[in-house]
């Protein structure tokens, strides 16, 4: 019990006390600064919330974003894990390659990616487009362009998030025993049918895990708004955690802000039961 | 070899390399770009002289250090992820042990409590936990950067089923020679532990290196804060120099990515292993 002391205290003092208070507080108009009195208002905060444009917006956009980021980065993952998970020269080279971007910071990431979205001719992914368009692409200005931005951001998110999934998803790869293979050759199978009868069932439910954490990145999706976009234009980027900071932070409205933090942590809590369901149907 | 394989291959290459381009660009954007005139970089972007560094000038780096103190910055990001790491694995490698190993009361209950915080992210109570430290008056400190990440469930777990793995007879013949429980700790288990202990401090590395959110809630002035946050202000900096910015953004990735290409096989190790929990 000693030895476990420590770091119990600390998760009660830093998990689980703040977790109540969010709780607690989301049902209070507490505004840090205000002279007004703490009050209960029960689910007025909510209610509001529900009320507000910028708060839906957010909700659609974090939705668009998962449905698009989701089964983009785990498709390019797993192609790249796929490839990687041949005898070829050079594969550690590639897979070193393909992680780098994990270890960048997302807020240099996002400084890096604003001049690649760089409006004009000159902006390096606007040259690209043009050149592979053969000169067809009109320039954008990606990030102030109400329905270029979230895309831009989820391109963004993709190159760097690809490679994390790439190595678990290697890893699974590489823990399907070779014997079924050999048995299937031996049937007759071809490489198509391989893929889909053996590796993807026995890959699932590292699939289903992956495909989880992805799906909570995408929910705590901020680094990139904050720095790229500042939820604009027009609230064409904003995210549930862009507008919880916006509200506890740059204007004090602390009960608010612990309001949209139960609203995350209940998708968080559904996606999270979600995904231990599908894994559990596999055993049976 | 027949000619279906060669084909086959040469089109994997084929992919591999393209992929490998695109996944690169940028990072060579940032590289070749820290290395050229201001002026040039946004200019060149367009064209193959941004991943070229056909020449070396060191110009923007030094500007970077007259225009904000980047060692300052440096020195915080590096004493705030240095303090996490280290006392995270102190404290959640005793936690794990005693988990894995120690009979006392309440074990299985608090230990389901810990499975249960696995599941918050830091996002889901960064809003009461700057209530919270508001209260204590600890804002614009190392302390709130450090302190309350230091225990970490995930950290646990890991340790937890690492222990719970070594063989018993280790401890048993460490107990006989009448040594202590923190004794057999130290001498018997942490030196058997190697392989789990550099997972977590690189996982722990990893997050902390890039914290944004936390310290930009909490820290105003500059003396605390760490690189991510400093780039985010360096780049809306008059006047904009990319040159500049791409100099500050090599300089911040390089510790991270010294560590990466050096332990790269604990790294990936590590990532894996976050994968084991589903």
């Amino acid at each position: 019990m000693l030895f476990a002391l420590p770091a119990l205290a600390g998760l009660l003092m830093f998990v689980a006390i703040p977790f109540l208070l969010a709780i607690g507080l989301a049902f209070t108009n507490l505004r840090l600064g205000s002279p007004l009195p703490l009050e209960f208002v029960g689910l007025t905060q909510f209610l509001r919330l529900f009320a507000d444009d910028a708060f839906a917006r957010a909700l659609l956009n974090n939705l668009l974003f998962t449905l698009v980021v989701v089964p983009v980065q785990t498709l390019l993952a797993l192609a790249l894990a796929l490839l990687l998970n041949q005898p070829l020269k050079g594969r550690a080279l590639f897979r070193t390659l393909f992680f780098m971007p994990v270890v960048f910071p997302l807020a240099l990431v996002s400084v890096v990616w604003i001049l690649i979205y760089a409006p004009g001719p000159n902006g390096m992914l606007n040259s690209f487009l043009q050149l592979i368009t053969l000169g067809e692409w009109q320039p954008r200005d990606f990030l102030h362009d109400p329905w270029l931005a979230l895309p831009a951001i989820m391109l963004t998110s993709i190159w760097q998030g690809a490679g994390f999934q790439m190595v678990i998803l290697l890893a699974g790869l590489q823990s399907i025993p070779e014997e079924l293979y050999e048995a299937a050759r031996i049937d007759g199978a071809g490489r198509w049918q391989r893929f889909w009868y053996i590796t993807l069932p026995q890959l699932r439910n590292t699939l289903v895990f992956v495909m989880l954490v992805t799906t909570i990145l995408a929910f705590r999706l901020f680094e990139q708004v904050q720095i790229m976009t500042r939820g604009g234009p027009r609230h064409a980027t904003t995210t549930i955690m862009y507008e919880a900071v916006q509200a506890a932070f740059s204007r004090q409205q602390v009960a608010r802000g612990a309001a949209i933090t139960v609203i995350f942590f209940l998708l968080v809590l559904l996606v999270t039961l979600l995904q231990r369901r599908i894994a559990r149907e596999e055993r049976l | 070899m027949s000619w279906r394989r060669l084909v086959s291959m040469g089109l994997s290459y084929a992919a591999l390399l393209l992929l490998a381009f695109l996944f690169v660009s940028p990072i060579l954007l940032m590289l070749t770009g820290s290395m050229k005139a201001d002026a040039r970089v946004l200019v060149e972007a367009g064209s193959f002289r941004a991943f070229l560094p056909l020449d070396v000038d060191l110009q923007n780096y030094r500007d970077v250090f007259a225009r904000v103190d980047f060692g300052r910055y440096l020195f915080n990001s590096l004493y705030i992820t240095g303090m996490v790491v280290l006392a995270g694995l102190v404290v959640n490698s005793l936690a794990g042990y005693a988990f894995a190993r120690l009979a006392w009361r309440g074990r299985r209950v608090l230990f389901g409590l810990v499975l249960a915080i696995l599941i918050l992210p830091l996002e889901a109570i960064a809003v009461p936990l700057f209530y919270q430290v508001t209260l204590f008056g600890w804002r614009d400190t190392y302390l709130v950067q450090i302190v309350p990440f230091i225990a970490n469930a995930f950290s646990i777990y890991l340790f937890y089923t690492f222990f719970l793995g070594l063989p018993r007879e280790l401890e048993e013949a460490a107990r006989l020679d009448g040594a202590g429980v923190l004794r057999t700790f130290i001498a018997i288990i942490v030196p058997n532990s190697k392989p789990v202990f550099a997972t977590v401090a690189i996982l722990s590395f990893l997050s902390q290196w890039g914290v944004f959110l936390w310290p930009l809630m909490v820290t105003s002035g500059e003396a605390v804060r760490p690189l991510p946050l400093a780039i985010a202000t360096f780049y809306t900096l008059p006047p904009l120099q990319w040159g500049d910015i791409f100099a500050f953004g090599v300089m911040m990735v390089l510790p991270i990515l010294l560590v990466f290409l050096f332990f790269q096989r604990w790294f990936i190790r590590g990532v894996v292993a976050t994968g084991i929990k589903g």
